[in-house]
């Protein structure tokens, strides 16, 4: 897949998700949701959803790898997990702050 | 357009806006749609630009989100302005699509424009129409997202660029997706034209909540729309929160038990505004902003248990916190710079800089003002306390140099503040030949005080360079209309006044 920008846009192929990257490491980096690699095209077509990678995904969640890296934001839910470098992503917890506008 | 999107799959059946005078609103299915029949009108049209002329109303999110899915900047134009000013500024943004009231519409004279709508033609072709499946939106970060006129409070506006990166970091930032329950609304009262405007749109589409828009702000208007559409949120500029205090005068109690927070921003907070403010809203939860344009809006914020803490505190250190803007967001560095660009340490005064993904720092026909590390320079003075709480102290340009000593006009305005008879107060430098600059100032009073009872106030109070040694009583003090006051204006009147008769 190779290396990632922020403003990508990347695709389940197994299922509705849709991630959007926010910030990425240099280096080439893949992205798998329900245990398929993620790409910029169309829209799911591929296998289905692994069943051991079908925990889902979260409309409006931030996801990260395990050094925070790699940070996405879930844009469409859809029922497969997202995982790099051989680890589920993890909720990133928004910082609680107050209204401003 | 991506948050908008985002909004239509979380909850799109929900109303995301309503018009208060227009009684008129629309969900966020209906903005979606509306958007891209928008943005159809808008590729067709050959025009670079999106312009808006108007006041608060379903045009504006609508506007907002069409120019974002047809990939132009969208430009939001002061109504305030006269016809030449707006002439002006149209034609820096040609060729120009423009939308404005129906008062507007007859008031050009510039060829900058290739199409223009009324407000009512422009929502009947977004509402009616029936573009679906338009070409997809732009995903690129680096589009202008909107070209915002900053308030020329010193001088020709400069056009700020903010980009979808921007605007997005800013968002993802400091709102939790769909985190508003259905029961929330918002108060829309700041002008579109102004940062704070479009943060609103893009704050309250992403959280969830259903926006009221208040087209012209009178307390009594904001008031009664508090009351009647049962407001859990708003933000107001400092002189509409005076504005609104002064309205509650004789009321120990403001009586909106629905407004659960109420942030405000955009310039200096007075304290016994906020003070006063606290007691009538005893259960809302007060956050202070601060954000520039060229920041996406608010960088640091002073959250609602600061403020009651300070308010508690006995002691005057602790009350101080009161008059700070808080403490950054999660991803933005505030610095302390001296003018050679020393980094300066806690308490030492200086200007702020600021870094972070929402800061643009960019000008139209200027470009980039941010360093080679990124940092922007504010031209806003400041400090910051031992614990990491910014304070504020005007423009840079704004230090009076009397003799060779600085003194922020601020830290004067907040001692004559305390005086039972003052309203408000604004001090300048004016030329000085003795001198360089003289403190002179300007007091809308209360009730009879004579000059010399607040020199004296001062005097008891602060050390005598601080005394103003000119003062006039004015009726009112000149500010923009988002609550900016207008220091230029209050030091050129005082000039005269002083070089004719002192």
């Amino acid at each position: 897949m190779g290396s990632l920008t922020p403003g990508t846009r990347l695709k389940s192929a197994v299922c509705t998700t849709e991630i959007m990257v926010i910030t990425a490491p240099p280096e080439d980096i893949e992205i798998t949701c329900g245990g398929e690699p993620m790409g910029q095209g169309a829209d799911a077509n591929g296998p289905s959803v692994h069943q051991d990678r079908a925990e889902g995904s979260v409309i409006g969640k931030r996801y990260t790898n395990e050094d925070g890296s790699l940070e996405v934001l879930c844009v469409k839910a859809g029922e497969g997990s997202l995982w790099t470098g051989g680890a589920a992503m993890k909720i990133k917890d928004a910082t609680k702050l107050p209204k401003t506008d | 357009m991506m948050l908008l999107e985002m909004a239509v799959a979380g909850y799109g059946d929900r109303v995301a806006f309503v018009d208060a005078e227009a009684q008129q609103s629309i969900t966020y299915q209906g903005l979606f749609d509306a958007a891209q029949n928008a943005a159809s009108d808008l590729r067709t049209s050959q025009a670079s630009r999106f312009a808006i002329l108007d006041v608060s109303n379903l045009a504006i999110p609508i506007g907002l989100f069409a120019s974002s899915w047809a990939g132009m900047p969208y430009v939001p134009i002061s109504y305030r302005l006269t016809d030449d000013e707006i002439d002006g500024l149209v034609e820096r943004v040609r060729p120009a699509y423009l939308v404005t009231d129906e008062d507007h519409i007859e008031h050009f004279h510039t060829d900058s424009i290739v199409r223009w709508h009324s407000r009512n033609e422009f929502l009947t072709l977004a509402r009616n129409g029936s573009a679906n499946g338009a070409e997809p939106w732009s995903m690129d970060g680096d589009d202008t997202a909107a070209l915002l006129f900053t308030s020329g409070t010193t001088g020709v506006p400069k056009a700020a660029v903010l980009r979808q990166k921007h605007l997005v970091s800013y968002i993802l930032g400091s709102v939790d997706f769909m985190s508003a329950d259905t029961s929330e609304t918002a108060l829309i009262c700041v002008p579109p034209y102004h940062v704070a405007g479009i943060a609103a749109v893009l704050s309250s589409v992403y959280s969830g909540r259903r926006a009221v828009q208040l087209a012209n702000f009178t307390p009594e208007a904001w008031i009664e729309l508090a009351r009647a559409e049962q407001v859990t949120t708003a933000f107001v500029v400092p002189t509409m929160l005076r504005r609104i205090v002064e309205a509650l005068e004789h009321e120990h109690h403001a009586q909106m038990p629905h407004l659960q927070s109420l942030s405000y921003g955009g310039g200096k907070m007075p304290l016994p505004v906020i003070e006063r403010a606290m007691a009538l809203f005893p259960d809302t939860d007060f956050t202070n902003a601060y954000g520039l344009t060229e920041t996406s809006s608010t960088i640091t914020v002073l959250g609602p248990d600061a403020h009651r803490g300070a308010a508690a505190s006995e002691d005057r250190a602790g009350r101080r916190r009161l008059a700070s803007v808080g403490v950054p967001l999660p991803g933005i560095e505030i610095e302390i710079r001296d003018d050679e660009g020393r980094v300066l340490g806690p308490h030492e005064h200086g200007e702020i800089y600021v870094r972070g993904e929402q800061v643009s720092g960019e000008y139209e026909g200027i470009g980039k003002l941010t360093d080679d590390e990124g940092w922007f320079p504010t031209r806003d003075g400041g400090f910051l306390d031992n614990e990491g709480y910014l304070f504020l102290e005007g423009r840079a340009d704004d230090v009076i140099v009397r003799g060779g000593e600085n003194m922020s006009p601020g830290e004067i305005e907040d001692v004559m503040m305390t005086h039972d008879a003052v309203s408000d107060v604004a001090i300048v430098g004016v030329p000085d030949e003795e001198w360089g600059e003289a403190v002179a100032g300007v007091v809308v009073l209360k009730h009879d005080a004579t000059v010399e009872s607040l020199q004296q106030w001062v005097r008891d109070r602060m050390r005598s360079s601080r005394v103003p040694e000119w003062l006039e009583f004015w009726d009112e003090l000149p500010y923009n209309e988002t609550g900016k006051l207008l220091r230029r204006e209050v030091r050129a009147r005082l000039t005269e006044s002083t070089s004719g008769n002192g």
